[in-house]
């Protein structure tokens, strides 16, 4: 075809659409909605007063209405957590025994029997095992109750009522309605939100919703905000008291969560990405009953056995490493000792720790293995009996022992607040980051997208300590 | 699942059966036809690719779920169909990432047959996005998903009449609960060996100057590119001045 005719034929239609002019989009379309209707006037026939359709009106009025909205969304989010903390306690005991009081043993002694030289026993079974030991013994059991329970709410219908609630904050956020949805998606995993923007068509809406994403708790950073507070927030309150208490620290974090989204996605919005906010429009579906089985299945698997799995992934070489830099000195003491002591003065200015902020670095391919790697690191600097020798890790029944360990390695209440403010507030896992990259196709924004969650990490956790310290 | 003793003659009629039907999970290589996906968000496309391919897709009860293409295979009478699961869409005349991914694919990859998934419940809503589709291909089949739902809502479809009114042949379904599959199979083997053959319905209600307008201007189309099934719809496109459109006939993508 010649370029030519091409060419005539764009000029035919240039001077054609000067002739139907403006109203040419919007008559399409309503010629469209004419056709639609008058089809469906000839094929369907429903009885209008419909009682399901009107419960489901009410029950929308209420779950949507201004005053029960944001009430009944926390406490639907805190049961399923609630649900999650209680009911995680046990398997989790069983795992620990099992993998860690039956198997190691076990595993040592065979070790021992084939004699195997003592830094490949350490390697493999004190560092490759024992961490993947531990991602399973404490990360499987919450995963399995809280996917599935969060997959039946998604199944259920009430996703894009969360969003529709959530619009009004968006829009004043300067941001788009849609990005609550994507946001939901980020509280499974942020580089899937990242992906779900793309249901945002205007793009300074889109890359506002990719930069804020992280601001979601991800799977991978649940299991850290539950066990944390578990153990020290439920500590300070009466035992009767402690699982709400805990509950309530970990809504809370999410709800900060949400907040610090609502403040940055607003500041982009007044700055560097000036705009107009577009309209949308939110389709509520039908409630649908869950097929309960089904999506319980389908989210173990999807869900809780990929995420299980990438942790295992990065745990293993993770736990090598670990045990390498706890047992290769440079001086008088293991690399890991001089990471940590160099970086103790800075993490206790955020009241933190040094062993928190190497852990966070060894974790940046996955928040996962935040919790286990703080746990050898501590049992490496502080000497803790149970630990069998350098990056070693102890045996660990229990969420109490975890709280002791760690208390020996000088965590207080501090510690462990600043820790879930941190663990909400640093930069996207380097699979988001990645995610990020592909999506924005942009150096810069991928920049802007890791660096700034963890700036406001350390501003936020170094204003809590400062605070915390005058007072206490 | 297992059956062994046919009890009625929906049993033994080839419709129910769907006997030659082997799920290939993702392996899409040497496909005799392409099937795409389309449909509005939230209707059960996924449902739908899982059940014809085998795939766990994951399937959530909120609009927006899948964003991108998702690609499957099934065999049926020993042909390979390749189907693609597209995102969900209201409409294919904005411009939004996910809409673009629909509209190109049924324009560009010109699928063998588009099944458009729509919602019983919600048909007139739906029938925004199928109208749009019709006036692009010339082979489709409506998939009345959801029927279950409208069951329950009293709502009642008269089914023939819709499919003489489109033009393409509709099956009701409930993905979820696989009925209506097997037929769905079929419709889709019968159109893309050209044994049904569509007269879409094309849109009717357009202004008579917009009208006159767009069959000059599809007229000249089908004058420079004679192949071109869609010329009335890339008339709509050159109307409105849709950049992507302009640069495909300028790079002879339509060819």
């Amino acid at each position: 075809m010649s370029n030519k005719s091409v060419k005539d034929l764009i000029e035919l239609s240039n001077e054609l659409r000067w002739q139907i002019g403006d109203d040419f989009h919007d008559n399409l379309i309503e010629g469209i909605y004419a056709d639609a209707s008058q089809i469906v006037s000839d094929t369907v026939k429903s009885d209008k007063g419909n009682k399901k359709l009107r419960l489901e009106a009410k029950i929308d009025k209420i779950i949507t209405s201004k005053m029960w909205g944001f009430p009944l969304m926390f406490l639907i989010l805190g049961t399923v957590l609630w649900l999650t903390i209680i009911g995680a306690n046990y398997p989790s005991s069983m795992l620990a025994t099992l993998l860690l009081d039956n198997i190691h043993p076990v595993l040592k002694s065979g070790a021992a029997s084939i004699s195997m030289p003592w830094w490949l026993d350490g390697f493999l079974i004190d560092g490759v095992y024992l961490a993947l030991a531990w991602v399973i013994a404490v990360m499987l059991p919450p995963m399995a109750i809280f996917f599935p329970l969060f997959t039946l709410l998604e199944d259920f219908g009430y996703l894009p009522r969360v969003a529709f609630n959530l619009d009004y904050l968006f829009k004043k956020a300067g941001a788009h309605g849609k990005q609550a949805l994507t946001m939901s998606m980020g509280f499974g995993c942020n580089a899937a939100g990242v992906v779900a923007t793309r249901i945002i068509d205007s793009p300074r809406e889109r890359l506002i919703a990719i930069i804020t994403n992280n601001f979601s708790l991800c799977n991978g950073r649940w299991p850290t905000q539950i066990l944390i507070a578990s153990i020290f927030i439920g500590a300070v309150v009466p035992e009767s008291l402690s699982g709400l208490a805990s509950v309530g620290a970990v809504i809370g974090i999410a709800i900060l969560g949400m907040g610090f989204m609502f403040l940055s996605s607003w500041a982009l919005s007044k700055t560097v990405l000036k705009g107009e906010v577009s309209t949308f429009n939110l389709e509520l579906p039908p409630y649908r009953p869950p097929r309960f089985w089904k999506t319980i299945y389908t989210s173990l698997i999807d869900r809780t056995l990929i995420v299980l799995w990438r942790a295992m992934v990065f745990a293993a070489p993770a736990g090598a490493v670990i045990w390498l830099v706890s047992n290769i000195n440079i001086g008088d003491h293991s690399i890991a000792f001089w990471m940590i002591d160099s970086l103790d003065g800075f993490g206790w200015m955020l009241g933190l720790n040094g062993v928190i902020l190497v852990a966070y670095i060894v974790a940046i391919p996955a928040n996962e293995i935040v919790i286990p790697t703080i746990l050898m690191l501590t049992v490496l600097v502080t000497g803790i009996a149970g630990g069998e020798g350098a990056g070693v890790m102890f045996e660990l029944d229990s969420a109490n022992a975890t709280g002791d360990i760690l208390k020996a390695g000088g965590w207080t209440l501090l510690t462990a607040v600043n820790l879930m403010l941190f663990s909400l507030l640093h930069n996207p896992c380097s699979t988001t980051i990645y995610t990020i990259y592909k999506e924005t196709r942009s150096v810069k924004w991928t920049t802007v997208a890791s660096l700034m969650p963890v700036f406001m990490g350390f501003v936020v956790t170094f204003l809590v300590a400062q605070i915390w310290r005058l007072f206490s | 699942m297992g059956k062994k003793v046919v009890n009625t003659n929906c049993e033994v009629c080839p419709q129910y059966n769907a006997k030659g039907l082997k799920k290939l999970g993702v392996n899409i290589e040497n496909t005799d036809f392409v099937v795409a996906l389309a449909g509005n968000p939230n209707t059960g496309k996924s449902t739908v690719f899982n059940a014809l391919t085998g795939l766990r897709q994951h399937t959530g009860n909120w609009p927006g779920k899948t964003v991108v293409r998702a690609e499957g295979a099934f065999e049926y009478n020993s042909k390979k169909f390749k189907l693609v699961d597209l995102p969900g869409t209201y409409s294919l005349l904005s411009t939004s990432q996910d809409e673009e991914v629909a509209r190109n694919f049924i324009l560009f990859g010109k699928p063998d047959v588009t099944v458009i998934v729509v919602d019983a419940s919600r048909l007139e809503r739906n029938l925004n996005l199928v109208l749009q589709i019709l006036e692009i291909t010339n082979r489709a089949v409506l998939c009345l998903n959801l029927m279950d739902e409208a069951k329950r809502n009293n709502i009642e479809i008269d089914e023939r009449t819709l499919a003489r009114d489109l033009g393409i042949p509709v099956v009701p379904t409930s993905a979820r609960f696989n009925k209506g599959i097997p037929e769905l199979i079929t419709t889709i083997n019968e159109v893309a060996n050209g044994n049904i053959v569509c007269k879409p319905h094309r849109i009717k209600n357009v202004p008579k100057n917009i009208d006159n307008a767009v069959k000059k201007l599809s007229e000249e189309i089908k004058l420079q590119f004679p192949n071109i099934p869609n010329s009335r719809w890339i008339a709509f496109r050159l109307l409105e001045g849709d950049t992507r459109i302009i640069d495909a006939l300028k790079t002879n993508e339509f060819v």
